[in-house]
């Protein structure tokens, strides 16, 4: 802590200020304008190398137009780095890893392009997405964000715990819930593992999405946690999941505080909850396999929904050139360009056409197959007023109940839906 | 009328416009923000931001989670404000004396101080866990849920975190301050029979109150803006709130949720807060 510290949100304050004075106007922008633009990626390796391959490719043939390229600046999210180049009007035209969470907020800063605003972009945007699409549209009927990557969360684990578990590695036992908490307590018994899951217990709000959330998808069918305006998740379904979780947590099967380092990739637990991204990184360290996430009685892994922890492509009001920023959206989000990011970052564009399209790199990698075709029947987070604030005010609900058990989770989920409702209509 | 040397103004001038534009205007544009349900937006965005009077702060002080941060920051200071005084002015009494290591005990107590936090929280981390060093001592008495996830061991840990982390700094300060303490005081207290023990407390303690007026009032204000720990060590406030300080409301409310007035409004409250204290610690440690 430092002395200073008493005058952090007047900092803050400053901070926003200063550069507000040294940033520009979106006045002048024009959705036709043509020329020399600048775009953020992710910061990983896999997808710096894909992005300074469609940005070489596209400067190639465009030399009035060139795209720079540079990686999104360190924060502690990409959200709050975005909320504050808005406040500071230093957003590049284009951001390759908007969180679909956070659309609603950089919406109501005046920070997005309206994408439905240019000639094709709906048209565009509903053609490469199909009927998954209509869950990125704002609540005013446009797209402000251009649905881009999913990374559909599966249960990754660790086929040499579960053979050491004496669990069948090839075919574990985690369809339903009653399957999963007797794997769980035998690999917390018979694996050597602090625990056989472990998602991050702690309060931040968007951690729902990789504990509660997938499974309540799931079970659910495809729901998302509001829809039209009412709150999803305080009925028999969002209870089964919730008290599935709760059982993990009361018989330490899932610890309730943060693991130190990757619990998965460290060998300390023996499934996690990730998307394809996740070969990659683990691929090399652990002999993994991978399953649906579980539902209450069970359900067909061609029935299961899951979340897409998904990324969009925002255009940023600061934009000068937004002719040649929807353009270059295009560009990379064609075809290629798509083939090209699943080729080198193993994420899943957001296509209909998948499986068919890249049929010859499903068939030399057989992993990301499961993946793919989970990608098909992913559900994003709902685009609703306050969304980070009503994610926060669920996970607040659910680490009371569900992770501490220090109120039921009846109440806690009902307090939550009365507190939500009126968030999302707000 | 600008007096005997008016250069003096034109040195002051860089400190001045430096206090005026990061502290002063951006303290005033919070009072600003705090009326208003103000939010962040892009430059030359037409938004609305209604003028809500006082209504921020009406809600700050009726929202249960705010209350629970008060109560931490009282449970904070009440364990850190005397443990910091006590052990710091032990420590720089000690290490004032002429013991072997010295100079190594001197820079021991410093390095914490002037460690990043993230590597001290995770050392804190590593002892303090459910699988950490103390709960495998302790076996069957730790706590249970052990320290960090326990609703009555979390705000205890953080105080003891911080004054362990602080108490470098303060060292230095009585250290310093031990220096202006005459020799002829304690050599009186011995010719007069008095232990080691009763000159502390009837030389060094009073010779020091300067110094703990000084202590007290820095350890006040920095405590009372604790962030750092609960969003490091107790996993963003936790377990379920029971660690969550105003600054960590600040962050939330005001960075993650771009309700900047309303986490004005609890800024400005926190800052009377502390002013008060501090007022009272003035007049209860300044009275003869």
């Amino acid at each position: 802590m430092s002395n200073s510290r008493h005058v952090f949100l007047a900092a803050v304050v400053a901070l926003s200020l200063g550069i507000a004075a040294c940033g520009g106007s979106n006045l002048a922008a024009t959705g036709s304008a043509k020329g020399a633009i600048k775009i953020w990626y992710s910061n990983n390796a896999e997808e710096v190398k894909w992005g300074d391959a469609v940005v070489a490719a596209w400067n190639q043939s465009h030399a009035s137009e060139q795209v720079t390229a540079e990686q999104i600046p360190a924060g502690k999210s990409s959200e709050e780095v975005i909320g504050a180049a808005i406040t500071a009007g230093t957003t590049p035209c284009l951001i390759f890893n908007t969180a679909p969470a956070a659309v609603s907020q950089f919406q109501k800063q005046g920070g997005l392009v309206n994408l439905s605003s240019f000639p094709d972009g709906s048209s565009f945007i509903e053609g490469r997405t199909g009927d998954r699409a209509a869950q990125y549209k704002s609540p005013n009927g446009s797209y402000y964000q251009m649905p881009w990557k999913g990374n559909p969360v599966m249960i990754f684990y660790n086929k040499d715990i579960f053979t050491k578990a004496g669990l069948d590695p090839a075919n574990p036992a985690l369809k339903t819930y009653d399957d999963f908490l007797s794997t769980a307590q035998t690999l917390v018994t018979k694996g050597g593992v602090k625990a056989a899951i472990w998602p991050a217990p702690s309060s931040e709000f968007y951690q729902p999405w990789f504990d509660f959330y997938p499974l309540f998808i799931a079970q659910s069918k495809g729901k998302q946690l509001v829809e039209k305006g009412v709150p999803q998740f305080n009925n028999a379904d969002g209870l089964a999941v919730a008290n599935f979780w709760k059982q993990l947590y009361a018989k330490n099967l899932a610890p309730k505080e943060a693991g130190q380092g990757d619990p998965f990739a460290t060998g300390q637990s023996a499934m996690a909850i990730v998307g394809p991204w996740a070969i990659a990184v683990y691929g090399g360290k652990v002999k993994w396999g991978v399953a649906p996430v579980p539902t209450k009685d069970g359900m067909d892994a061609s029935a299961i929904h899951t979340f897409s922890d998904e990324k969009s492509i925002g255009m940023y009001s600061s934009c000068k050139n937004q002719g040649t920023a929807w353009d270059f959206l295009k560009f990379a989000t064609s075809k290629d360009s798509d083939g090209k990011l699943l080729d080198l970052t193993g994420q899943m564009p957001m296509r209909t056409d998948l499986s068919s399209t890249y049929s010859s790199y499903f068939s030399a990698h057989p992993e990301y197959k499961l993946f793919a075709d989970q990608a098909a029947r992913s559900v994003e987070v709902p685009n609703v007023p306050n969304s980070v604030e009503m994610w926060q005010d669920f996970r607040s609900a659910y680490s009371k109940s569900v992770i501490f058990g220090s109120q039921s989770i009846d109440e806690a989920f009902k307090g939550a839906a009365d507190q939500i409702k009126t968030l999302v209509k707000s | 009328m600008l007096g005997d040397q008016p250069i003096g103004y034109l040195f002051a001038a860089p400190f001045v416009l430096f206090l005026v534009g990061i502290y002063g205007y951006p303290f005033f544009y919070a009072i600003y923000m705090s009326f208003f349900d103000y939010f962040f937006s892009a430059p030359g965005a037409e938004v609305v931001r209604p003028f809500v009077g006082l209504g921020n702060y009406a809600r700050v002080l009726q929202d249960p989670l705010f209350h629970l941060a008060i109560r931490n920051v009282v449970i904070f200071l009440v364990i850190n404000v005397p443990l910091t005084v006590a052990i710091s002015m032990v420590l720089a009494t000690a290490l004032n004396a002429a013991i072997p290591l010295r100079a190594f005990f001197r820079a021991a107590y410093y390095i914490p101080y002037i460690t990043a936090s993230v590597a001290a929280v995770g050392i804190w981390l590593w002892l303090f866990s459910g699988f950490g060093l103390v709960d495998k001592i302790l076996g069957p008495l730790a706590p249970n849920p052990s320290f960090l996830i326990n609703g009555l061991w979390a705000m205890p840990i953080i105080a003891l975190y911080v004054t362990w982390k602080g108490l470098g700094f303060y060292v230095l300060l009585y250290l310093a301050a031990l220096q202006t303490i005459p020799k002829e005081l304690y050599e009186a207290s011995r010719v007069d029979g008095a232990s080691p023990v009763a000159s502390f407390f009837a030389v060094t303690v009073p010779g020091l109150r300067p110094a703990t007026l000084l202590v007290v009032i820095t350890a006040v204000i920095t405590g009372a803006n604790f962030f750092t720990e609960p969003y490091l060590l107790t996993g963003g406030g936790g377990p379920d709130n029971q660690s969550v300080s105003p600054v960590f409301l600040i962050y939330r409310f005001g960075i993650e949720q771009n309700h900047p007035g309303y986490a004005a409004a609890i800024g400005l409250l926190l800052a009377i807060g502390v002013l008060i204290i501090s007022g009272i610690n003035r007049f209860v440690l300044e009275r003869d």
